[in-house]
Parts: C-alpha cells; sequence; structure tokens
C-alpha cells in the first residue's frame, strides 16, 4: 500500500527477519566461547589457569607475605572424601611452594574424579600461578582408593597491593555421574 | 502491496467467518486469530492465578499446613512460566492482532497462515507444559530461570520443559515476525513511522526484542538439554563449563523480556489517556524515542540480576549505572502521561481509571526497581520478597492493568456492545484495593530478609504475609468479574456508536462496532480522516 520505492515485499522481509532470528540463536551459543574468553582475561569467575603455568624465575618479595587458604568443597552427587592437608599457608610472593591435598573414593567401584579451582578475590585470580596441580586432569581411582593429590603454585609478585588473602576453592566433581539426575 | 495477502485468499471473503470449529482452526483472519489469543491468554491468566493462590494459602501461615515443599515449588516455577509465557505475552499478542491492522489501515496481517501456526503452537506449548504437573517427579520446581545445576534435577519433566520452552519461543518469533512485516509492509498511504499510533510503535520495538532475545533463550535451554541428556558440558563444572555462564545467557535474554511484557502496556495506556483527556498525547516523538532507548538499554543491563555471584567491582559498577539510566527515558514517558493530563477535560471511565492505576502503580515498581538496581544494597534484597514486590507491581497492575484497560477499551469495538460500566467500576476498585494489599506488604517482608520460594517462614513475617494471602485471594477472585463484564458484553447490552468513546484518535474508530470481519479491504484515507495529529 504505500508506495515507497525501496519497500521490499513481505516475503523477503519474512526472509530477512528469519536469518535475523536464527542468527541470534547462534549468538546465544556464540556467548559460550565469548564468556570463556572474557573469564581468562579478567580472571570474572575466580576462572584460574588450567594447564601448567610458565613461570620465568622471579626475585621473591621478602616485604610481603601473603596468607593462601584452601577451601574444599565435594559435589553432592558424588561419593568422596576430599580435604586439604594444611588450612592455610603463609607465603612469599615470587617463591615456589608445595601443598597436598587428600582424595579418598568412597565408591565400592573404579571412579574417575575432577576437581575445579576457583580463587577470590577476583583480583588475585591471575596472578596466582599453578606450576602443577592435580586439577589439570582427570584423578582415577580404583575402588577404596586414598591418595595424596599434589599442587605447586607460585604467588606473582605483581598481586595488587590491597590483596594480602588468596582463597583458593576446589569442588570434587565424579565425572562418570556429570550428566545423569539423581 | 495486496497482492501478498491475497493470493488464494481474497476468492472468499465476501461469505464471512466459516462455520463451526473449522473457523478457528483453520483461522487466517486477524480478528479470529486476536480473539482466540486474547481467550487463551485469559484462560491461563487463571490456572495460573490458581497456582499462585496455592502458593499464597501456603505462606498465610508459618509452617506447613497444605502442601509439600516440592510441590510448592512446583507452583512457585510453573506459575511464573504460565503468567509470563501463557497469560502476558500470548495477551499482547492477541491484542496486536485485534488492533495493528486496523490501526494502520490495512486488511489483515501480513502473513495470515503464519498466524494461525503461531497461535496453535501455544496450546502445545502449554498441554506439554501443564502434563508434567502428572508425571513422577512432578512439574519443573527449580524456578522459572532454570538455573542449573538444579533444574538438570528435575525429573521426566525436564525434556518437556524446555520443548514447551522451545515451542513458546517459535510462537512468539513467528508472531513477532508478522508483526514487523505488517507494521513496515501494509500501512494505509501517508501513515509515515512517525503518524502511527503509539500501540503499533511500541509493538514495533518489542517485536524486534522479540527476534533478539527469544532465539537466544532456546539457545539457552537446549545447551540445558544437551548438558542432560548429549554428554556436553555448557553449565556443568566437573567437565570445564560454568553454571554462571547460565545465568549470563538467560538473563541476556530476561531482561529484553521484561521490557517485551511492558511496552505494549506503554503503548495501550498512550492511546487510552489522550481519549479520556480529550487531548492528543503530549510529546509524541520524544514518547517513540523513548521507548526506543529503553530497548536498546535493555540489552546491556542484564547482569543486575546477579550481582550476587561475584562480580568484579567494574562489572557492578557498570550495571548498575546502565541500569538507572534506564528511569530516564521511562520518566520522559511517566511525564508525557500526565502533561498529556494536564488541563484536559478529563473523565474516568473503567479503561482510564485503569490506565490511571498503570501509571501510578507501574511507577512504584519502577521505584522498587531503582533501589534493586543499587549494586551494594541489591546485595541484601537479592532473592527476597522484595524482589517479589518489584515485579509484581510491574507485571500485575503494570502489564495486566494494561491488558484490562484495553479489553474495556476496545470491547465496544469488538462486540458493538457498551460492557456494563458499573460492573467494570467494580472490577477496577476491588482489584486495585487487592492488588496493594498483596504486595505492598511484600516490600517489608523482603526489607525484613524473608526469602523467595520457601513455603515456610519464620513468625514475626506472619502478619505481613497474612495480609498478603487476603489480597491475593481477594484479587483472584474479582477477577471473575471480568469474565462476566466480557461475557455479558460479547452477548448483548448497549448499542455502541462506531466512535465508541467522544474523542478518540485512529482509525479503529472510524470503521463501524463491531468491526466488519474484513476492514480496510480499500485503504483508508489518511488525508482526509487525519488519523494522528
Amino acid at each position: 500500500m504505500e508506495a515507497d520505492k525501496d519497500q521490499i515485499s513481505n516475503l523477503a522481509l519474512l526472509g530477512r527477519l528469519l536469518v535475523f532470528a536464527v542468527a541470534m540463536f547462534g549468538f546465544g551459543f556464540a556467548l559460550v566461547p565469548l564468556y570463556d574468553v572474557f573469564c581468562d582475561i579478567t580472571g570474572f569467575g575466580g576462572r584460574t589457569n588450567d594447564e601448567a603455568a610458565q613461570v620465568t624465575y622471579q626475585r621473591p618479595d621478602y616485604s610481603r607475605e601473603i596468607r593462601v587458604e584452601f577451601v574444599t568443597t565435594v559435589n553432592s552427587y558424588a561419593p568422596w572424601e576430599f580435604s586439604a592437608n594444611v588450612d592455610s599457608m603463609t607465603v612469599t610472593p615470587g617463591k615456589m611452594y608445595y601443598a597436598t591435598f587428600t582424595a579418598e573414593n568412597l565408591a565400592e567401584a573404579d571412579k574417575i574424579g575432577q576437581a575445579v579451582p576457583s580463587v577470590v578475590p577476583i583480583a588475585a585470580s591471575d596472578h596466582f600461578k599453578k606450576i602443577e596441580c592435580f586439577c589439570f586432569e582427570n584423578q582415577e581411582f580404583i575402588a577404596g582408593q586414598s591418595r595424596a593429590l599434589p599442587l605447586q603454585f607460585i604467588v606473582d609478585p605483581d598481586l595488587p597491593e590491597y590483596v594480602d588473602t588468596i582463597t583458593l576453592q576446589y569442588t570434587f566433581f565424579d565425572t562418570m555421574r556429570v550428566s545423569s539426575n539423581n | 502491496m495486496t497482492t501478498a495477502v491475497a493470493g488464494g485468499h481474497e476468492a472468499h471473503d465476501d461469505h464471512g467467518p466459516a462455520k463451526g470449529l473449522k473457523r478457528w482452526l483453520y483461522a487466517t483472519n486477524h480478528k479470529d486469530i486476536g480473539t482466540m489469543y486474547l481467550i487463551f491468554s485469559l484462560l491461563m491468566f487463571f490456572v495460573g492465578g490458581a497456582m499462585a493462590l496455592v502458593v499464597r494459602s501456603e505462606l498465610m501461615q508459618p509452617g506447613l499446613q497444605f502442601v509439600h515443599p516440592e510441590f510448592f515449588n512446583q507452583m512457585t516455577t510453573m506459575h511464573a512460566l504460565i503468567m509470563v509465557f501463557g497469560a502476558v505475552m500470548p495477551a499482547f499478542v492477541g491484542l496486536a492482532n485485534w488492533m495493528i491492522p486496523m490501526m494502520i489501515g490495512a486488511p489483515d496481517m501480513a502473513l495470515p497462515r503464519m498466524n494461525n501456526w503461531s497461535f496453535w503452537i501455544l496450546p502445545v506449548a502449554f498441554g506439554l507444559l501443564l502434563s508434567t504437573l502428572f508425571m513422577p517427579g512432578g512439574a519443573p520446581a527449580g524456578g522459572w530461570t532454570m538455573y542449573p545445576p538444579l533444574i538438570l534435577q528435575t525429573g521426566d519433566a525436564f525434556p518437556f520443559l524446555i520443548f514447551s520452552v522451545h515451542l513458546m519461543g517459535l510462537s512468539s518469533i513467528m508472531g513477532a515476525i508478522n508483526v514487523i512485516v505488517t507494521i513496515l509492509n501494509m500501512r494505509a498511504p501517508g501513515m509515515t513511522l512517525l503518524k502511527m499510533p503509539m500501540f503499533v510503535w511500541t509493538w514495533l520495538i518489542t517485536a524486534y526484542l522479540l527476534i533478539a532475545v527469544m532465539p537466544v533463550l532456546a539457545g539457552a535451554v537446549t545447551m540445558l538439554l544437551t548438558d542432560q541428556f548429549f554428554g556436553t558440558s555448557f553449565f556443568l563444572a566437573a567437565g570445564g563449563g560454568d553454571p554462571v555462564l547460565f545465568q549470563h545467557i538467560f538473563w541476556f535474554f530476561g531482561h529484553p523480556e521484561v521490557y517485551i511484557m511492558i511496552l505494549p502496556a506503554f503503548g495501550v495506556v498512550s492511546e487510552i489517556i489522550p481519549t479520556f483527556s480529550r487531548k492528543p498525547l503530549f510529546g509524541y516523538d520524544s514518547m517513540v524515542y523513548a521507548a526506543s532507548s529503553i530497548a536498546f538499554l535493555s540489552f546491556i543491563v542484564w547482569a543486575h540480576h546477579m550481582f550476587t555471584v561475584g562480580m568484579p567491582l567494574s562489572g557492578q559498577l557498570f550495571f548498575m549505572f546502565a541500569t538507572m539510566l534506564i528511569a530516564v527515558p521511562t520518566g520522559v514517558k511517566v511525564f508525557n502521561w500526565i502533561a498529556t493530563m494536564w488541563r484536559g477535560a478529563m473523565t474516568f471511565e473503567t479503561p482510564m481509571l485503569f490506565a490511571l492505576a498503570f501509571v501510578f502503580l507501574f511507577t512504584i515498581g519502577g521505584f522498587s526497581g531503582l533501589m534493586l538496581a543499587i549494586a551494594p544494597a541489591d546485595v541484601q534484597y537479592h532473592d527476597t520478597y522484595f524482589v517479589v514486590a518489584h515485579f509484581h507491581y510491574v507485571l500485575v497492575p503494570g502489564s495486566i492493568f494494561a491488558i484490562m484497560a484495553a479489553g474495556y477499551y476496545w470491547l465496544p469495538k469488538w462486540t458493538g456492545n457498551m460492557y456494563n460500566e458499573t460492573l467494570g467500576k467494580w472490577h477496577f476498585w476491588l482489584s486495585t484495593i487487592f492488588v496493594n494489599l498483596t504486595f505492598f506488604p511484600m516490600h517489608f517482608l523482603g526489607l525484613a530478609g524473608m526469602p523467595r520460594r520457601i513455603p515456610d517462614y519464620g513468625t514475626q513475617f506472619a502478619d505481613f504475609n497474612f495480609w498478603a494471602s487476603i489480597g491475593a485471594m481477594g484479587f483472584g477472585f474479582s477477577q471473575i468479574l471480568f469474565v462476566i463484564v466480557v461475557w455479558q458484553c460479547v452477548r448483548g447490552g448497549e448499542k455502541a456508536t462506531d466512535k465508541v468513546w467522544e474523542r478518540p484518535i485512529g482509525l479503529e474508530w472510524t470503521l463501524p462496532s463491531p468491526a466488519p470481519y474484513h476492514s480496510f479491504t480499500t485503504p483508508p484515507n489518511l488525508e482526509a480522516k487525519e488519523a494522528k495529529a
């Protein structure tokens, strides 16, 4: 009715709007890798490195002491016992430290576990460098097995001034039951 | 232009509607489809309302009285899903179907067959959703926001929930595409974009929002589905996913969604207030720009729903200020409505009463929204009854009152009969009193720390909860009056004139009452009729 010369037909407009809708469906999925990149860059969500950090030698900063606290949680589905062997450590930025955790498979079957780390405060997440961590890969346990899990880390001396405590939290999951309900 | 609409349809035009069930099943007429949407939405309003009354009965007194906590959670979840997707959204689509072609001087919607599909998908979607009430494990109970990992513990109902959300999305997207094509392609000669009635404008913007975000919701629930059944780990931390990601994707949909439910209400109120103030809408252009700004801002504020997930300070500040910015265009609209009434020759028929209550009560909901936008304060308010009070204020005396107002305003045009003004006023006053009795005390409950979605509470919350439950019963049963009014009006009553009201503005009032089955088969001449200021 509108006698615009540049007006396009109903079907063409329908087509364009459908393409837009399909593109937005794709955009929803595109948010997944975008969020991943965003978290890696900002440490949003307490994200820390999930593969071994390559730390070149850094001169220790003896003027500061940082308290590193360990918190462990077992995901509610998982039949595990999981705890840190020490609750906290006082560390010097730039020096390498070791800590161990203990996990036990309480089930009567072989299990594969996975620990997922998270660091608070967010400002520290990029400065907590894990050199070696049991969370980098799946951990296989035979029925009833208990063993120590190693963590080797270094706190970056560039850690913002106002941070004096870093909390590292691990949640232990049973990977074999992740995608089944109850 | 008519060619696209015509094909195979014009041939039987003169016969009027088909007889019996086929008229509705095969409906392509915008008025028939609009009617079906409105009736469906009214039905869902009562289904969702009944669920709300189960919730309020349980909360009337502390302790567990009537239902199991699991069932209580099913009721809150289903109430929200049904009210959002089954009552409010279809009601606005129904109004769009009825009014947009009549307001822009078009013979019908641009894509009538798709229109039929977009309606008939809805009963299927809600059939699926409601059937979950009878399944092992019951209906979904993890909240309408469907946050994982909790929602993944839903029993057999889970895939039904996902597919019904897919279908609702499909229906909304098709409806929205239809609205856009109709508005862009089928306006009468001379009706430029900036001469369109406000209701048409707000719906055009809403339709774009729908196409932009409903597919994102579809994507999010698809990811839930594959996480549950196909071994992916989008939201499962053990597999490298992040449950917080779901909240981001959900609210990227969810925030525009709340404007999808309020923008058409703005449009309705912008039609009604000028009619009963006997003045043209004040600041028409600024209304258009305000609605567009609100739509744009809705895409960059989503994380204010999740201030407590542990966001960096910079993120909290951005989302806090962006959210507060929305108060500016919204304020423009509220002041424009007030300026429209200023020195107008006002009368207070039922539609005007609902529109006035909308302006006043929606603004209260807007203010509590501003309080929630303050990131440090939100830590206290988050997931309390303060949030419940806020969104019910914008949705019930907001969206629902606007839908009621639209019903009363256009019923005489639809049916050819005047509704019963006395009963209408009773309906208005009972609704307004009870809606405030229901939701106002919830502000205090929330500030005092009562959490959402919990079937029991400490005794210090007992009095306010008792009042809220009385209010909810009163509001619920008052709505039966609305059904009676509509029923009477459809059956008969005093004949309405073509203009119905004293000085209404818009093309729909140039048609006879009731509006003929086929209207504007030849486009109206706008210059002669001066449709819009």
